[in-house]
């Protein structure tokens, strides 16, 4: 338990790390819906560091995995309508909301953006809810 | 270099989230799971991460511009509307569902497993939908 902790920790700085050698040198705010929404829409105009910053994500997981003693997770057995109806609210809410986890709580609450503060809190108290409905109301995964 | 750098704080990011376990959903419900066998994980991940934003995010906006661009490209919204809450809540009741948020599911799409393609392809066809409803209204 207590290696989780750290690993998570130090995941974090991590993170962190990341999203603030991508201000600094690029001016840009590591929000992923944010940079992943925008290689799809019409209107787009720098397309090429977003697709490279989403391929880096992938290849920096993989290489986590790779490298360290951290194990790919398992995923749980989930009922198709569930991960469907949950990506479709992620991609809307997400959208709707002007980001997610990392933008509005990695980097929103580092600038003291009252919306991204509001955001976080709102959307944690809308998964606490859900999950419990979920786990311990229709005992569901 | 844009591009590089890009690269390289992609590849930072998505170790530091195989590192920290936010690409098991597992994890991430665990937290969220208040009323059952709680995990504070994704608080720690949080901290370290919120430790490093904040202090550097602090030093580096006080310069005039970014190393490698003109300008800093910082969000220009501040109203705390009803979009940014209807937004946060319909994205909080997706992200409890699954234990999927768009950074960890976009980074697990490198395991191959077919649970997060199936998440993926509909979260794109919600950022899409999103699109479209406000560009009607």
């Amino acid at each position: 338990m207590f290696d989780v902790l750290v690993n998570a920790f130090v995941g974090g700085l991590v993170i962190g790390l990341a999203a603030l050698l991508l201000l600094l040198f690029n001016g840009r705010i590591a929000g992923i819906c944010g940079i992943f929404s925008n290689l799809f829409l019409p209107q787009t105009k720098q397309r090429l560091w977003r697709a490279l910053f989403i391929a880096g994500l992938l290849t920096g997981a993989w290489a986590c995995h790779a490298l360290t003693s951290v194990a790919i997770p398992e995923q749980p057995i989930r009922p198709l309508w569930l991960l469907i109806t949950s990506g479709l609210l992620v991609g809307f809410g997400t959208q709707m909301g002007s980001g997610c986890t990392s933008g509005h709580s990695v980097c929103g609450i580092a600038r003291f953006s009252p919306r991204s503060f509001i955001a976080t809190c709102t959307f944690m108290g809308a998964g606490f809810v859900t999950v419990f409905l979920l786990r311990h109301i229709a005992g569901i995964v | 270099m844009i591009n590089v750098m890009a690269l390289f704080s992609g590849l930072l990011f998505g170790f530091g989230l195989a590192f920290s376990g936010m690409t098991d959903p597992a994890n991430v419900q665990g937290f969220l799971d208040v009323f059952g066998t709680w995990q504070p994980g994704l608080m720690l991940v949080m901290v370290g991460a919120l430790l490093v934003t904040t202090l550097g995010f602090f030093w580096v906006l006080k310069r005039p511009s970014p190393l490698i661009d003109s300008q800093f490209y910082l969000p220009l919204k501040t109203a705390v509307d009803k979009k940014l809450i209807m937004g946060a809540i319909i994205f909080g009741i997706g992200w409890g569902l699954s234990g999927f948020c768009p950074g960890p599911a976009l980074a697990s799409l490198v395991y191959g497993f077919s649970d997060v393609f199936y998440f993926v392809a509909a979260m794109i066809v919600g950022i899409g939908l999103e699109n479209i409803m406000s560009r009607r209204a």
